[in-house]
């Protein structure tokens, strides 16, 4: 059966404390700690954040914590915009970027975790090798039979460009794939929210004469349709894309062939 | 301990090719069960208080004995269906669900069987 407890070696402990003197506006920030060379299960530690001193958003508390508490905490980061995906975790039971989520958005302490359900390299990164390898196999590129034109780009129409809208947005964060329970339990089968919705980018894209290949690669039971309309992957995107409706119109094009 | 390349693993053994039919057949069936379902709760009302013999007469309309024969031949499809979705989703042990799936198979297809038969035996009055 599927495993819902944790393995015993994967249960959180409590942690350390670090108190912040002197703040009038403190916000604790309770975050998973796991060292893989420590030998010891994970635990979350505590950090008192003067919200006087610390930028607005949960990312910039990381780095304060990185640069003036505990060098020692591991997290991926890059843009701090929004566009890289790099800072996805879970923050306050939603997965989101941190450098989007603002701190005062949060009541109370703010926890934070890393993506769901993956294994862990170090605190807050995630090990993404089978959703990459997952993005690989769909063949996120364009596939075509016929030459490319001599005199230009392969031409679009304004209304066919359109269908790309609300799919072409998406970075990649895996927010989405890591909050999906469908691939919590059959991860290693089903592609996933993000990894879908990257295929019907290329299904739904007019220039791509292999939309049939593409829809033969993806009808099976666990590849695509282990996708239950749950719409945890909607309700969580740090980018108001929409993942369910995606994998809805890839579900109505392998209708569409049939009827 | 497996050194099959990470892509090797996600493209696993290809597509089966198949799903479409299953997820359409679970749409339509649950779409078909919205009326019937409403027309047995209305009939089955409707004869609470009717003896054996009234409900034979109705039941011995064509009418009726069809739509409670496509009732609940509806109603066994769409469970067997969602059933397979669930033991796919949560029986990971390949004996098991291989097990479970054919189990579910067969007393789906004898609660069908028997249920037809019940109804054709009391529609035709034998």
């Amino acid at each position: 059966m599927v495993e819902f407890a944790l393995p015993a070696n994967s249960r959180v402990q409590p942690g350390k404390v670090y108190k912040a003197a002197g703040a009038k506006r403190v916000k604790v920030f309770k975050i998973y700690r796991y060292d893989p060379d420590a030998n010891a299960n994970p635990r979350l530690d505590s950090y008192e954040i003067d919200l006087d001193n610390c930028g607005p958003m949960v990312l910039d508390a990381l780095l304060k914590i990185k640069n003036e508490i505990d060098s020692t905490l591991t997290f991926r980061r890059s843009c701090r915009e929004g566009i890289c995906g790099s800072c996805a975790m879970n923050i306050d039971g939603t997965n989101t970027l941190s450098c989007l989520k603002p701190i005062e958005d949060i009541s109370g302490d703010a926890a934070i975790y890393p993506l769901p359900h993956m294994p862990v390299v170090k605190d807050l990164i995630p090990d993404l090798t089978v959703p990459y390898a997952q993005l690989a196999s769909i063949k996120p590129w364009m596939q075509t039979v016929s030459p490319t034109p001599p005199d230009g780009e392969r031409l679009q129409s304004p209304e066919e460009r359109e269908k790309l809208d609300g799919l072409w947005e998406c970075i990649l964060c895996f927010c989405c794939q890591t909050s999906c329970p469908s691939y919590w339990w059959n991860g290693d089968r089903y592609l996933g929210p993000a990894v879908l919705l990257q295929a019907a980018r290329w299904i739904l894209d007019s220039r791509d004469e292999c939309t049939g290949e593409r829809l033969d690669d993806l009808e099976d039971p666990f590849k695509l349709y282990r996708c239950h309309t749950i719409m945890n992957c909607t309700k969580t995107c740090p980018k108001g894309l929409n993942p369910a409706k995606a994998i809805g119109a890839i579900k109505e094009k392998l209708i569409e062939r049939r009827l | 301990m497996s050194l099959k390349s990470s892509l090797g693993r996600a493209r696993g053994l290809g597509s089966a090719k198949e799903g479409a039919g299953h997820w359409w057949m679970q749409r339509v069936t649950a779409v078909g069960l919205i009326p019937l379902a409403l027309w047995f709760a209305v009939s089955v009302i409707g004869l609470s208080h009717a003896d054996y013999a009234t409900f034979k007469g109705w039941m011995g309309k064509p009418g009726n004995a069809a739509l409670i024969l496509i009732t609940v031949l509806s109603v066994m499809y769409h469970a067997k269906l969602g059933l397979q979705v669930v033991i796919e989703d949560y029986v990971h042990c390949e004996a098991k669900k291989i097990a479970s799936l054919i189990a579910l198979k067969f007393v789906a297809l004898f609660l069908a069987v028997f249920m037809a038969v019940s109804i054709l035996k009391v529609a035709a009055g034998v």
